[in-house]
């Protein structure tokens, strides 16, 4: 049971969190381990703060119950820890992930975290220049698996070169805008570790 | 054998593809809507030559359903809640009428006040129908279970409904192995039915029956219900011998030593395993039963596997408004009425509306259970999990 990897993401409806928390689960199978990947159960609905999840293990998960102290936070849209308890839950060794601009320093003071480890990435910003839209999903799936070691970037990209590739055959721009963008994302993103650690 | 990230949805409407059934007809409804609409995108890309009938509403659903097996045509659909409520009356036809139907159901709980989440009250609500009735713990089990209903359902001519824990399981995605097409055709094989309207001679489906044999035709239901608990189990077996799988119609969880068992259904039988192994680990001799099918009432089965309990937790997703507590509770009380009171029973009604239920709660009244069966007395034989008020 210990060795079960939580993930919760934060996003808003037509972000693609439910998306990226298949994606990710799906890849995590593709690596033979065993994955449970679900949404926040409600009605979808554009714009309004959703959240999705991830279970990970070398081993079966029988448990499904729902997620209450996940090891890590991704936030696909900043403007929700304004309103949202992003943190409630976050482990005190866990890691928060956060598609933005903005510095460590400031993130750890507005949501108040003490040991948690603050990755940031311009996700947006990434998938604007590669992708041509707002879709901060793929990107996120990047710099994820930088911060944890849940699998490696080889695997991600590996799997989605795949997934994609059946999904967009007539497309290879948008396969490639992907791809570049999950790189570019793990690359970028930039980790701090908590104070006192 | 190949694994495909699949949600319990999608894993039933593989099975469905599998199939192939001749005949769906099926009306939507969360959290149910999936399965058919997958199956339905199956027809029109050609990978099933179903003939597909969407309907104006569940009832009609059902009935064409039933029109479409006394042609004798391989039938199914899906549904959930409210969907198999407006079913009712109809259930009970199929049933009456041996007609082999396979529902893929999604359980969810009935309005009012209106919820689209997980509890067993629909399901429940037709327990009596006549209609087998098998709860998956997950999507694995979920399309194997629908496989084997289709054997289960044609061999002893009763309709079949395979449900799963909405959202729960419905929406969650996890591996599931998925045979080939040919494996899945071989082991359903051709379709059987009891009778058909095209068989050559021509017959009357469904005439009045009334002080003369209606007594007769309804026992011999039940007769077919009693029995049927053969054949859910050697199909099972020769599933598991041939795909290296299966689900025993109740599975036993760390029970051989064990005083104290848990009973529950559906997808908190995973979590309650999870609970099972952190009460072992602090010493307590707690097992489980995850009671795999409900209908037929496996109660020999229960008798043998509770004969050495001395305290029995259950975990029951519903309630039967009698204020007896919850079905589970009831049926497997009467079962083993006369082992008591060498058992004593403690009942919980949890998740109704899709309530979470996590580990520390299941791993909470187990200890309750505990101290009860030192004391020898159950303080209350009715109690909830996660109920706020």
């Amino acid at each position: 049971m210990s060795d079960i990897f939580e993930v919760r993401w934060h996003g808003r409806g037509g972000q693609g969190a439910k998306t990226a928390a298949l994606l990710f689960g799906d890849a995590i199978m593709s690596t033979g381990k065993y994955f449970q990947a679900f949404p926040e159960y409600g009605p979808e609905r554009m714009g309004a703060p959703v959240q999705a999840f991830n279970r990970s293990s070398a081993e079966p998960i029988t448990m499904h119950c729902g997620i209450k102290e996940p090891k890590v936070v991704v936030i696909l849209d900043p403007t929700l820890m304004e309103t949202q308890p992003v943190t409630e839950g976050l482990k005190a060794d866990g890691i928060i992930l956060v598609n933005t601009n903005a510095s460590a320093d400031s993130l750890r003071q507005k949501l108040k975290l003490k040991n948690q480890k603050i990755c940031t990435v311009d996700a947006s910003g990434i998938s604007r220049e590669l992708l041509g839209k707002e879709l901060p999903n793929t990107p996120m799936l990047g710099a994820l698996v930088r911060v944890t070691d849940v699998i490696g970037i080889d695997d991600l990209i590996k799997f989605v070169e795949k997934t994609l590739g059946k999904k967009f055959k007539g497309k290879p721009e948008v396969i490639k805008g992907n791809i570049d963008s999950i790189r570019r994302a793990y690359n970028e993103v930039k980790v701090t570790d908590g104070g006192g650690k | 054998m190949p694994r495909r990230a699949l949600t319990g949805n999608e894993a039933m409407a593989e099975a469905m593809r599998q199939i192939n059934p001749d005949v769906v007809a099926a009306y939507p409804i969360t959290p149910a809507t999936e399965i058919v609409q997958i199956f339905a995108s199956f027809v029109s890309d050609g990978l099933v030559t179903t003939q597909f009938i969407p309907t104006e509403s569940e009832h009609s659903a059902i009935s064409a359903c039933v029109g479409a097996s006394a042609a004798g045509a391989r039938v199914m659909t899906g549904t959930s809640s409210q969907g198999l409520a407006l079913m009712h009356e109809v259930l009970y036809q199929a049933a009456g009428l041996r007609a082999p139907i396979v529902i893929c159901e999604v359980n969810r709980s009935l309005s009012a006040p209106i919820n689209i989440h997980c509890d067993h009250s629909d399901t429940m609500g037709s327990k009596e129908a006549g209609w087998i009735q098998i709860y998956a713990e997950d999507s694995q089990d979920a399309y194997d279970s629908v496989i084997q209903a289709i054997r289960i359902a044609e061999t002893v001519f009763l309709p079949t409904m395979v449900s799963t824990d909405g959202f729960i399981i419905s929406h969650c995605m996890q591996g599931v192995e998925i045979l080939e097409d040919k494996q899945v055709q071989d082991f359903i094989g051709p379709h059987r039915s009891a009778y058909s309207l095209f068989g050559g001679a021509p017959i009357t489906v469904g005439p009045l029956d009334l002080q003369d044999y209606y007594f007769e035709h309804r026992r011999q239901l039940m007769e077919a219900m009693n029995t049927s608990l053969t054949t859910l189990d050697a199909v099972n077996k020769e599933f598991k011998q041939k795909f290296g799988r299966g689900y025993d119609i109740i599975e036993e969880y760390k029970t051989e030593d064990a005083d104290h068992i848990v009973m529950a259904m559906g997808s908190t039988c995973g979590t309650a395993k999870v609970a099972i192994d952190k009460m072992r680990a602090k010493g307590v001799k707690v097992g489980l039963i995850k009671l795999h099918v409900f209908r037929p009432f496996p109660h020999e089965q229960l008798k043998k596997a509770l004969s050495k309990a001395k305290f029995v937790t259950v975990l029951d997703r519903s309630d039967t408004a009698s204020s007896m507590g919850g079905p589970i509770f009831v049926e497997t009380r009467a079962a083993l009425y006369d082992q008591m009171p060498k058992i004593l029973f403690a009942d919980y009604i949890y998740g109704l509306g899709g309530r979470d239920i996590d580990i520390e709660e299941i791993a909470t009244v187990i200890e309750k259970g505990e101290k009860m069966k030192l004391q020898g007395k159950v303080e209350k034989p009715l109690d909830y999990i996660g109920l706020r008020e």
